[in-house]
């Protein structure tokens, strides 16, 4: 086994997913596919391979920090599930 | 020949000579997907009041003698595309009800030319998968048999042009996304270069391998919609400052001494014999053209699709942790707390491969396993990317096929994850490489489904494969063979 149902259960907690118990079955047995598959990396020598995060070749890419327009308070919070007065509302965060 | 079967370059013809006008040719648009949109289902939003307001304008446009190539011209766009004021979903739940305030700039430089927007087109949910099963609004079907997929994630953006439902479309392509629709549905559909196109307002998924790019009915119309879109935005970071050449000159007709490479990882034993065969052809073709031909080889290409698995989960994990549920999207409202609130609303919103993803990427990032998955899939990718530029110093062009097989059928592979992934062996080291590519109409299965042929570029090399594309269209008649719905 790659990995098991608790690792699917610590993982879904990091990303934030409240799973059922359907799916963390599910996942932790396509998962373990997956890695399994993945794990043919394993064969590739990649000593003093440089990783590359980005296939175009580009420096920095800077700009003047001039004042713009921005959207503005109505159309940010236009889309809002939940609102208040100019902000977005939430659940209490603390009990 | 009916106005829906027209190409962007005959029906700007029949504008520029005022023998239609752009509102008759949108009325025609949109009774054609009243017509056949029931079997297809391309779209997810259907804005014909806004078209019409659209082909009211550039009529006047025309009247007034301000006219671009895609002034008045039908098209619509993949529901990744922000567009100001139009449900933009990407096929989510957990964007179900979501209103841009802003335009993508691919969105706002053809609506600068003067585009008549249809609506927007049917996806894999978040552009994550190869059939365009995923999606929350419902599955699209192939035009050329109902029965089977159209590809994805962009195959909405294939099916509305197989099925005459739009002139022209926009894709987003991060592992084939474009390229494979395009090859099952019988049309055109170019990648390009990393950095050539915006992505500003496109909802991003794997932000080093996404892409934009056109689904058309020719070569020359796939140029005329790359030039549209392409070039430096200052509000995408990752864009890149070259000037954008006039695509339509590059299409010369002329193959002279072009070297065409064929990569033997690409044409391996079990390659499906209509796939095969339309690959023969084609090489034929092209020897008669006056390309030349060398074998070569992309020696880590096996590894492609592990090192494609890892990376673009990895980032979709990060990506998509802005759907929370605070600021827009989809919200659970009886949650006892923000932690709830965020489980609960993500659970909800995400359909099943969405959260395989998450999970896969966010594991692959997690401590302790980011070095053995993510830090190793991208050295990987270096040796990927390696092949290429070392293949691009004796070819122009590297031919291959787009898909190991035709459309397979609904359902076929939908609950086997990995067997879906494989079917994306010849697109992915493309993304990986950050090169282009382009999908051309090169076949007809035994069972009469489209099989498109590859052409892969250097990085900036569009004009190259273009002219490839375009010569080998002239040559042959597969482009203007249409689905029978």
């Amino acid at each position: 086994m790659k990995i098991t149902r608790e690792q699917v259960e610590h993982v879904a907690k990091l990303a934030r997913l409240e799973l059922t118990e359907d799916e963390k079955a599910l996942f932790t047995g396509q998962l373990d596919g997956i890695l399994a598959y993945v794990d043919k990396l394993n064969e590739l020598n990649t000593d003093g391979i440089v990783p590359t995060s980005h296939a175009v070749p580009m420096e920095n890419a800077f700009r003047e920090d001039v004042v713009a327009a921005s959207i503005g308070i109505e159309k940010a919070l236009a889309n809002a599930p939940d609102r208040s007065e100019s902000f977005f509302r939430v659940p209490k965060v603390i009990e | 020949m009916e106005l829906h079967e027209l190409t962007i370059h005959e029906l700007h013809e029949k504008l520029k000579n005022r023998e239609i006008s752009s509102v008759e040719a949108t009325k025609a648009f949109l009774a054609r997907i009243d017509a056949v949109e029931d079997q297809v289902k391309s779209f997810i939003t259907v804005t014909a009041a806004e078209a019409l307001k659209n082909a009211e304008a550039a009529d006047k446009r025309i009247a007034a003698g301000d006219m671009d190539v895609l002034t008045g011209i039908p098209l619509a766009l993949k529901d990744i595309f922000l567009t100001e004021g139009i449900l933009t979903t990407c096929a989510s739940r957990i964007l179900s009800g979501f209103v841009p305030p802003y335009d993508a700039t691919a969105t706002a430089r053809l609506k600068a030319r003067g585009m008549v927007l249809l609506g927007k087109l049917n996806q894999d949910e978040f552009a994550m998968g190869s059939s365009t099963e995923t999606s929350w609004f419902g599955k699209t079907r192939n035009p050329w048999n109902l029965d089977c997929i159209p590809g994805g994630s962009s195959g909405g953006s294939a099916a509305a042009i197989a099925a005459q439902q739009a002139v022209a479309t926009l894709g987003t392509d991060t592992g084939g996304s474009i390229r494979q629709p395009a090859s099952h549905c019988g049309c055109v559909g170019l990648k390009p270069t990393y950095g050539r196109v915006s992505r500003y307002g496109v909802i991003a998924f794997a932000s080093s391998l996404d892409q934009v790019g056109p689904l058309t009915r020719d070569v020359t119309d796939s140029a005329i919609m790359l030039g549209a879109v392409a070039g430096y935005d200052p509000k995408d970071s990752t864009s890149v400052d070259t000037p954008v050449p006039d695509y339509l000159q590059a299409l010369t007709g002329d193959l002279k001494g072009l070297r065409i490479g064929l990569p033997r990882e690409y044409f391996i034993e079990g390659l499906d014999p209509d796939v095969k065969k339309a690959m023969d052809e084609a090489i034929a073709t092209y020897r008669a053209l006056g390309a030349e031909f060398v074998e070569m080889s992309l020696p880590h290409t096996d590894y492609a699709i592990a090192v494609y698995y890892l990376i673009a989960t990895a980032e979709a994990s990060s990506n998509l942790a802005r759907y929370d549920g605070v600021r827009f999207g989809h919200r659970n409202q009886d949650a006892r707390g923000l932690l709830d609130m965020y489980m609960v609303s993500r659970d909800e919103g995400f359909g099943a491969e969405v959260k395989r993803r998450i999970m896969l990427g966010t594991y692959a990032l997690s401590s302790g396993y980011y070095d053995a998955y993510y830090l190793k899939a991208q050295k990987a990718r270096t040796l990927i990317m390696q092949d290429f530029i070392t293949a691009f110093e004796s070819v122009d062009v590297i031919l291959t096929p787009v898909a190991p097989t035709p459309a397979f059928r609904l359902g076929e592979k939908a609950d086997d994850p990995l067997q879906m992934y494989l079917s994306d062996i010849f697109t992915i080291p493309v993304n990986l490489a950050g090169t282009c590519g382009i999908s051309v109409p090169a076949g007809l299965s035994s069972d009469g489904l489209p099989v498109g042929l590859q052409l892969i570029g250097k990085h900036f090399g569009e004009e190259t494969i273009l002219r490839a594309a375009h010569a080998f269209e002239q040559a042959t008649e597969w482009h203007k063979k249409k689905a029978n719905i």
